[in-house]
């Protein structure tokens, strides 16, 4: 019991990240149909500013965090601008083609001026343990969690309270329409780049605070498996895409719990087919009837 | 229309005499044996891709899980050769067969899915596919798999491309192939004029996986070595950035991408990290300014061979 609520924590713990990176995912897929394949690898480049900024700058962990939103956030911005805004009419494979072509580029680019070896996250919060019963809690658990769920909370505000909030859901749910009542899609859609990169931003730094080691590649797989977190809480789902994270985390550390450990990718692209060929509109999804 | 008339007599006088010219020329030692790896490799993603563009470019069903199809043709044509010491035909065989079997597994559930979604479960169904081969002792797990006996040579490789050019071509021209480009098209109005759209989606992906199964065995019976990560999603992503490099819906313009990306790749080999930046720049800019890929729908055509005879 207490081996499964011990790896419950750390189970929470990694579905924060995932949480994090698919509500970027599912954000941007809501407003322009788009699998952005670059998202992972904005995540990785938040956990490289994170390093840059404590290891070189010698920031502290939140100080370092709001550098990491900030630059990712540009840079979301800049990739939708100079990549997605071209390809915005075009077809699907073509959209999606971009994204793969953006990926590489950051990933490789990347590769390119920092080196292919793994880094090692400076340790900026001193690890403590506390005892919950016969569960030990990390700090770096606790930090995770807390800080996953602010930004959660700021981002259901911006959404649900702000003008532009509003302007992001009219915009996801018609962007003519929306446009036609004034809204300015354009830059909604950059607002929705700039928003879910400072997500993955904050989560590329957690994990480097939270594992400790880092490398160009490491956003190919939690960007696919983030994905697959948002598709199972129903793409363009909010609060779906931050279940889905979390339900993807447990169940991978408890895959792993139970020995399957290399198996643990495989149960996660299984849950994917499953809910695909089950309710491939999500847990939370709406229906949308397909018009000819 | 008869299929032995001028037209393809003179076809395969053609076809015939490359294989000879090149054949003479590594057996003169002009083609070393660097050259002849390239060829070999060249050879083993027009395969891929021609196989890929049916499913994509013709049927317009967005695979990412290509080289999951390749890796289990590399695998078994291995176990044929290496554990059971059976010829290489009965090896290509069978890896043909068994990748198309698994075209058929996984085909009929995700073909189901459009778009976006059948790309993701395709790579789903792809990774699967590689950390299954990474957990099985017998195919030597994530270490590999070792001692291949060396089979393919240039003789295999050209008429197995040749193979699956003509075979993918007159598939194309025939009432399956309209079915199939008709679903690209609109599968909604496909359906409605009764076309049975599983049917072909399924019949296009299993030709695919058969033509990816036989390139594995091509490739496992070259490189003596084969490991699960050579067959991980970006191997996907390079098939298909052939195919839409070249153009998709376009024969042609798959074996024109084969050429020219390995050919890029080769000589961008000593700067491995900006090979990639590069390939991704040159994938980008034909997204936004080529967006139907090299040669578009252009296609073999052969008018110059009816104008000579005519």
């Amino acid at each position: 019991m207490e081996q499964v609520l011990q790896q419950l924590v750390n189970g929470i713990s990694l579905g924060s990240i995932y949480a994090l990176i698919a509500l970027g995912y599912t954000m941007v897929y809501g407003i322009i149909n788009l699998i952005n394949f670059a998202h992972g690898d904005i995540y990785m480049i938040g956990a490289y500013v994170g390093f840059a900024a404590t290891t070189f700058f010698g920031l502290g962990f939140i100080p370092a965090l709001i550098v990491s939103m900030i630059i990712t956030a540009v840079l979301g911005v800049v990739v939708e601008k100079v990549a997605y805004k071209p390809i915005r009419k075009s077809t699907r494979i073509a959209a999606l083609i971009t994204a793969i072509s953006v990926s590489l580029f950051l990933e490789y680019g990347m590769m390119y001026f920092v080196k292919a070896e793994t880094r090692t996250f400076p340790e900026v919060l001193p690890s403590k343990n506390f005892r919950l019963g016969n569960v030990i809690l990390n700090n770096k658990d606790v930090y995770i969690v807390i800080v996953t769920v602010v930004m959660m909370l700021i981002l259901q505000y911006i959404i649900h309270k702000t003008k532009i909030g509003m302007a992001m859901r009219a915009a996801s749910m018609d962007s003519e329409a929306a446009q036609l009542m004034g809204i300015s899609v354009d830059n909604t859609i950059s607002v929705t780049f700039a928003l879910g990169s400072c997500l993955a931003g904050v989560a590329g730094v957690l994990v480097g605070v939270y594992y400790n080691s880092i490398d160009p590649l490491m956003g190919m797989m939690p960007g696919i498996k983030a994905f697959i977190a948002a598709v199972i809480g129903g793409i363009g789902v909010i609060p779906g895409a931050m279940f889905g994270g979390y339900l993807l985390g447990i169940t991978e550390t408890m895959v792993s719990a139970a020995g399957y450990s290399l198996y643990k990718d495989a149960v996660a692209f299984a849950i994917l087919i499953l809910m695909l060929l089950i309710k491939p509109k999500g847990l939370f999804g709406k229906n949308v009837r397909e018009k000819v | 229309m008869k299929v032995i008339n001028r037209k393809t007599i003179m076809l395969a006088v053609v076809i015939l005499a490359i294989y000879a010219v090149v054949e003479m020329m590594i057996g003169q030692g002009i083609i070393d044996s660097y050259v002849e790896l390239n060829i070999v490799l060249i050879g083993i993603n027009i395969i891929l891709a021609v196989g890929l563009n049916l499913v994509t470019g013709f049927t317009g069903q967005f695979s990412l899980g290509h080289a999951a199809f390749m890796a289990v043709g590399a695998y078994v044509s291995a176990i044929v050769t290496a554990k059971f010491g059976q010829p290489f035909i009965v090896a290509i065989t069978l890896s043909a067969l068994a990748a198309s079997l698994a075209g058929v597994i996984i085909g009929i559930p995700t073909l189901r899915l459009k778009g976006d979604y059948l790309a993701i479960a395709t790579l789903g169904f792809g990774e699967i596919i590689r950390i299954m081969a990474l957990n099985i002792d017998y195919i030597g797990g994530a270490s590999g798999f070792n001692d291949i006996p060396k089979m393919t040579n240039w003789t295999w490789v050209y008429f197995m491309v040749v193979a699956s050019i003509v075979v993918i071509k007159n598939f194309i021209n025939s009432r399956g192939g309209r079915a199939c480009i008709s679903i690209s098209q609109d599968e909604t109005a496909a359906e409605a004029m009764g076309v049975n759209t599983t049917k072909y989606k399924i019949l296009a992906f299993v030709i695919g996986a058969f033509f990816a199964g036989i390139s594995g065995a091509l490739y496992a019976n070259y490189f003596y070595f084969i490991k699960p990560d050579s067959f991980g999603y970006m191997k996907s992503i390079d098939i298909l950035v052939i195919v839409v490099f070249g153009g998709m819906g376009s024969i042609a313009g798959s074996v024109v991408g084969a050429v020219v990306l390995s050919l890029i790749s080769l000589f961008l080999q000593s700067i491995p990290e900006l090979r990639m930046v590069i390939y991704a720049v040159i994938l980008f800019m034909i997204m936004v300014y080529r967006p139907q890929g090299l040669l578009g729908k252009e296609d073999f055509r052969f008018k110059f061979l009816k104008k000579r005879v005519v």
